[in-house]
Order: structure tokens, then sequence, then C-alpha cells
């Protein structure tokens, strides 16, 4: 038996990953975290405790068994690595990337109690590339329970959702209105960010575990869930629209045409390809100085897609300080690293016409940090006599979305006052059969969150329709690779995989 | 990955109205059955093209296939012109998209349509014909040549006013004196329903202000996704911003701020003419080639 790690044992340094330099990746579109190679991955995978509490799995909006899936690290078994990741989360390689580590399982982390945490993300992501490079992937013995459900929405919600009503045996499809699948993975993050490779592949072994994709579907207008239900025979029908609808700054000048959504530059650059104009026919507006108006990842990506477009300078305006910014720090990091000029403290007042319905600057505020708000900050208020004036011809404005009004427009289900779809605690809406989840549920969020309410909503509605248990939590709850059958866990109880275990005993 | 269950995209008719106007129709059962008239689809030529907005001309449920005229003004309603023909695919068609217009009990309604606004007038007029309306059909176009859908109009309409600009067929004059003379000769029309250019909505909307007569405007702006996502489509209606993919494409004409509307069209100005200009060159050197 190896000797138990301790604090003091362990690498007391986080391994670094390698990144593309700032100065160079401000001109591609390539991918800024080059990944660990193995041998940073082996040495950052023993950085881990093992410690008996776990933090990290709680602080996992899916519950991935994270010291299992390092200890097979520490192994050099990748593929058992991979394995118990995918038993919790099917997409390693997006999450890795895209996750809030830092508020998440590094955040409760042991070991960052004492040094840096563990570099979860970084190894999450490692095994995931591994398993698109070996083409590795899982996918269990599948009995049909000859149920059809539908998903409107292909994005990290949706995905989720599919994956454990494919797992449970069901007839899943899944519907886009966009041409291509993936939602807020494909139209919003880009490609440095997340490469369409990393969305292709994960999105290919969804197909593998039987689920379709049915893209160029507006549910809603083409058809409605009620039709869905009544006349289409689903059986069950899981809504993950996300929250779409950007909120307008309502100040003067925001109709402008150099003012645009960040939703809009960057379903123009990630999804249409208009980086690649005239390539590819979607224009692109392009901005000598841009100024971002807010701080969420949404911004940050704005900025940094705007720096690669050719932008001189890349303004963030944010009314609140560094502290209350809801980017991810890394995010925050590397659009400093390629040179955002940050202006925390700044609230946009009016944005100033050139005369020919363009841009020509914008009129902006300074504010101090007041008595803390509802949501726990301290409020910004203007400091009197602080206007100034500052030269942009192009403004994003990346200040949340409200919620997409398409399915309250076209069907019963119940939303609540600010236009949400109304769930109970088991993520059910009003009409039966029918479950929500992610942003169109909470407003906007992040992927992971998303998809862990595509896990919630699966597993209720495999309860609805009678297929499993409905009190067995996902959560890790002892990880004995013994009681497990082709990956499948067999208390779960779920209808087709018992069956499966009865064949497999002789 | 384009096409889907419901449909391939598969155009099974093409006509032309006009060396700039023609006329696709799509096979798309599900979308045919949907369809409600004031709703538009985003259409895709292929896997390099843009998403661009296009009203529903018409619907057949029972042959489930939707009508789209186009008017080749850009790049990509150009090549379509080139490459659409009966047998052949688009790459994608979403929709139906906006607020199907609404049908409220009007006794008498004018249906106007100036160039491209011609086409999808007619389902509006169709339907309130239905609902028992007594309909005025006013429709506009440059000269006599490019008059189409006079019949299929006629058929609809109670009474059927044309305008040409050069007097070649019908009133000589803009659509706005067309509008003059139904005010004059029915001071009791209940509503007016205008599709076309935004500065012949805008005349439209100018001619039925002083009369206090509702007018409703199907606005074109334009457009990403369709679905409420990008804000590009945003219209100003007084001090309100509205989506006109989610919260129209029907809006109150005595609101709207064309000028904002017309600016906003020109966003990409630029940009179209650098693709308008790379793409003649291509085609003149596939012509040079051929020959």
């Amino acid at each position: 038996m190896a000797k138990k790690k301790t604090i003091r044992t362990i690498p007391q340094q986080r391994t670094p990953m390698r990144e593309q330099d700032p100065r160079e990746r401000v001109t591609n579109f390539t991918e800024v975290a080059c990944g660990y190679r193995v041998e940073e991955a082996l040495i950052e995978a023993e950085r881990c405790l093992m410690c008996p509490e776990q933090p990290c799995v709680a602080g996992c909006p899916v519950g991935i068994d994270i010291p299992g899936f390092i200890q097979k690290l520490t192994e050099k078994d990748y593929r058992g690595a991979y394995d118990v990741m995918t038993d919790t989360n099917l997409l390693p390689a997006i999450c890795g990337r895209v996750c809030p580590q830092e508020t998440q399982c590094e955040g409760v982390c042991t070991v960052g109690d004492t040094l840096e945490p563990v570099a979860i993300g970084r190894l999450e992501r490692w095994v995931g590339d591994k398993a698109i490079s070996e083409g590795w992937v899982n996918i269990p013995y599948i009995e049909p329970s000859s149920f059809r459900v539908g998903i409107v929405g292909s994005g990290p919600a949706g995905m989720a959702c599919a994956a454990d009503m494919a797992k449970a045996g069901c007839d899943v499809t899944v519907f886009e209105a966009f041409h291509q699948p993936g939602g807020v993975l494909r139209y919003g993050i880009p490609d440095f960010r997340l490469p369409n490779e990393v969305i292709d592949a994960e999105i290919d072994n969804l197909r593998k575990l039987g689920v379709k994709f049915e893209c160029n579907t507006l549910v809603g207008r083409l058809f409605t869930i009620e039709q869905m239900i009544n006349e289409m025979g689903y059986d069950a029908v899981f809504v993950g629209t996300g929250a779409g609808y950007p909120s307008m700054l309502g100040i003067p000048g925001d109709s402008l045409n150099g003012v645009l959504s960040a939703n809009e530059l960057l379903t123009r650059c990630n999804l249409m390809r208009a980086k690649e104009f005239p390539n590819y026919d979607t224009p692109l507006p392009h901005g000598h100085r841009v100024a971002v108006i807010g701080a969420g990842n949404t911004a940050m990506d704005a900025m940094r897609v705007s720096l690669r477009l050719g932008a001189e300078k890349v303004y963030c305006i944010y009314r609140r300080s560094r502290t209350e910014c809801p980017a991810r720090a890394e995010e925050v990091h590397h659009a400093e690293e390629e040179g955002v000029e940050f202006h925390w403290l700044t609230n946009p007042i009016a944005v100033i016409d050139d005369g020919k319905g363009g841009v020509r600057g914008m009129r902006c505020v300074r504010m101090e940090l007041g008595e803390p708000d509802d949501s726990g900050r301290r409020r910004p208020v203007p400091v009197a006599g602080s206007e100034h004036d500052f030269e942009c011809d192009l403004v994003v404005f990346a200040i949340g979305t409200n919620a997409n009004p398409i399915i309250g427009q076209t069907s019963k289900l119940k939303l609540n006052k600010r236009g949400y779809i109304a769930v109970d605690e088991n993520l059910a809406t009003s009409v039966a059969g029918v479950f929500a989840g992610g942003d169109i549920v909470t407003g906007a969020a992040t992927v992971i969150e998303a998809m862990g309410a595509g896990r919630k909503a699966a597993r209720n509605m495999k309860s609805w329709l009678g297929i499993r248990d409905i009190d067995f939590p996902y959560a890790a709850e002892g990880r004995d690779s013994t009681n497990k059958l082709f990956g499948i866990d067999l208390r779960e109880r779920n209808f087709a995989r018992v069956r499966v275990a009865a064949t497999a005993k002789p | 990955m384009s096409p889907n269950q419901f449909s391939r995209f598969e155009i099974i008719k093409r006509e032309d109205f006009s060396d700039v106007t023609y006329l696709l129709e799509c096979y798309h059962p599900l979308m045919a059955k949907a369809a409600r008239a004031g709703q538009f689809v985003i259409v895709m030529l292929n896997e390099h093209g843009e998403r661009i907005p296009l009203t529903i001309a018409d619907y057949d449920r029972e042959k489930g296939t939707i009508t789209l005229v186009i008017q080749a003004v850009g790049k990509t309603t150009r090549e379509m012109q080139q490459a659409c023909q009966a047998g052949t695919s688009l790459y994608a068609i979403t929709g139906p998209m906006g607020i199907p217009s609404h049908f409220d009990k009007v006794k008498k309604v004018a249906c106007v349509g100036g160039g491209l606004g011609v086409a999808p007038i007619f389902p509006h007029a169709r339907a309130f014909k239905e609902s028992g309306a007594y309909v005025i059909g006013i429709v506009g176009f440059r000269n006599k040549n490019l008059i189409f859908w006079e019949d299929k109009f006629r058929s609809f309409c109670d009474e059927f006013i044309i305008c040409t600009d050069d007097g070649s067929a019908g009133i000589k004059g803009l659509i706005t004196e067309g509008i003059k003379q139904a005010i004059e000769k029915h001071p009791d029309i209940d509503e007016f329903v205008a599709i076309g250019p935004p500065v012949m909505m805008k005349g439209c909307a100018e001619a039925t202000r002083p009369h206090n007569i509702k007018t409703i405007v199907s606005l074109n702006p334009l457009m990403v996704d369709g679905t409420g996502m990008c804000g590009g489509c945003r219209v100003k209606l007084g001090d309100q911003v509205k989506f006109a993919c989610v919260d129209g494409p029907d809006f109150d004409g005595h609101k709207v701020d064309f000028d904002d509307l017309m600016i906003r069209l020109k966003r990409f100005a630029e940009e179209e003419k650098v693709a308008m200009e790379r793409w003649s060159e291509g085609c003149r050197m596939r012509d040079q080639v051929q020959v």
C-alpha cells in the first residue's frame, strides 16, 4: 500500500497549463489554453489528497466522482478515469474548459485550504481530450423502453437531459432552431475557448447513444409543446431553450448602428463564421475602438473576439468593481493579458451619435460602492460631476438576458413574473409530462448549472414515466466498481438495466 | 446535417415574375400546416450562406408547400436566383417565425402591398375575405410588366387598385395615391395592413394618420437567428424597443420609427457591396471560362 499522502508530501505548486502567448493569440482564433501534457496531468493528479470528506464532489453541480477519476489517473488508467467521469458527466472536454471551477469543485478543495487547489478542471479537460483523441465512447447496453422523449433546445441542458434519457432506453429527439446543434456552446462560446471540434465530438457521442438531432426546427412555431404530447407521440418533453433575449441598455443612443448585443457579435462570429467573411456570407460590424459593457463571461468573450477581429483598443466598462465581476477569474486574466483595458466603477449614460447613424463615443459616469443590495454586492452609486466622454466606434452590450418569449407565446406552460418557465422542485412544469431546466428557468447561469438541471429533469422525467426509482441521488455515493456492469450502476434500479443484470448472471 | 425529418427543403416550383423577382415553392408539409399569414421564415442557401428572413407569401396545406417571393437585390438573393431551380434544395428553412397577424372582426379593410410586399400581403387579403370583411387590395409596381398575381388578388378582393410609377397600368403614381383614393371612396375603412419597403410603409402610415385609421405594418429588419436571441432586428416604437422577430413582425404603423429602421437596414451597406462585387467578379470569371 502506498504511503498516505499529506499536504506536505504532495507537489506544492499547481501545475501551470501552457497557453498561447498573448501577443500571438490575439491574432488567431486557435485555443488559448493548450491543455496538459500527460506528464503534467500525472503530476497534478498526485496533488489530490484523496481526502475522505470529498468536498469537491458536493461542489460539482452534477456530482462528478472527482477523487475517483483522479485516482485512476494516478494509476495511469486513463480509460478508467474516463469511465468514472462519464458515469456522471458525458461532456468532460466541454466542462473542463468552461466550468467556473474556482467557485465550484476547486473552490472547496481541501488542498486549497493551504495551497493552491488541485486543478480539477484541467484534469477533467485532459481526460475529455484524451477520450476524443482515442475515440473512446462509453455506450452502455441500452434496452429500449418504448418511451419517446422530445428535447427542445440542443444546448447544455438539453444535451445532458438527452444523454440520460437515451441511457434509460428512451427514443430521444433533440430539436434545435439553428442549423447546427450545440446551443450556446456553438453560437456563444468562441473557438479559442471551446473549439468546434470538441462540441462535434461530444455531440457525436450523444448520437452514438441513439440521440437524434433535428435542426432548423423552431418548436413553438413549427409545432407546439402541447402538439408534441398530444399528437406527435412524445411521452415526455424537456424544455431547455435558454434565456436568450438580450437586455437592452436603455440609454440614449442605444439603437445606433454601432451598438449591438454580445449575443449578436458572438453568433455572427462563431456560428455564422463571419470572421471568415467574405468566404462566409454573414458580415460583422468592425470597430477600431470597441467598448464592451458588462463584465460577465459573455462580455469577456465579446472583448477577446473583438481583439481578434482587429480592434486597436478594447475597453471593458463595468459599473461595479473588480471584486464583484461575475466572469471566471481565468477569463478576466486572459482578457487582461491580451490587452483589454478595464474601466471598473464606470457606468455608461449615453452613446454618442456620429451624425450618420453610427457611434462616435460614449458618455460615462464614475461610480462608487454604497450599501449592499439584494444580491449582497455593494450597490454602485454615481459620483456627482464625474461625467466624461471617450472615443469608441462600436459598443457591445453584455449586461444579461431576459427570458426568450417563444415558448410562453405558444404554449400553456405557466411562467413566473419575469417570464421564465415556472417549475416545481422536480423541474416539472404546469403541463403534465413537460419538464424544464437551464437558463429558461433560472435566468442566465453557467453551462454546468444548465447541465445539472438537465440531469435533474431527466431523473424526475424517468420517475414520472415510471422507469426508475425517484429517490436515488445521482451524486457519488460509494464508487465500488464491482457493483457495475459495463459502467452501469445496478443500484439505479433502472428498469432496463435490471434486465441487463438478470441476463448477465448465469 | 441540414435536412430534418420534416423536410429536405426541396424547391418544387420556380416561377420568374421579372428579371429580378422570382417565386420559390418549397416542400415542407409541417410548415405549410403551421404557417399563418404574417409570419416569415429564415432561409440559408448553403453552408456558407447568411440567414435571411423572408415573409411567407403563401402556403398550401394540401400540397404541403410554402411559397416565397424574392427580389434579387443583394448577393444572397442573386445567388439564389441562379441556384434555386425546381428539384434543388435549400440548405435550411426555419420557421414559421414571428407572431401571426391578428384578423380582428373588421367590416372593411385595405391590404396594401408595394414592391417586395405585394406577395406577402396576399394571404392577408385572403384571410380577411374568409373572415367576411370587405377587402380592398392596393398594390404598387414600377410598370405594367412587373405585375404578378393580379388574378389571385382579384379573386379575394372586392376592389383591387393597381398603381404604377409610369402609369402603364392602373393609377399613375405612388401607392399613396391609391390609398388616398380608397379613403375618399370608403371613409369607413376600419384598418389598413401594409407590407413593402420601409419608405412605402412610412408613406402609408402617414397617409392614414390624419384619418386616424388603424394601420398595421410588417417590418423586415436585418436578422441573424430570428428567435429573439441577438437583438439585431430591434425596432423603435415611440420610446419602446421591440424585436421584430419575436415581438413582431406586425406593429402599429403610426408608432414605428421608420427613419431609424431605414438607417438600421444600411448597417452592413459596405460589406454588402464587397460581397456583391466579389460575387459578380466570380460570375464573370466563370462565364469567361465557359466561353
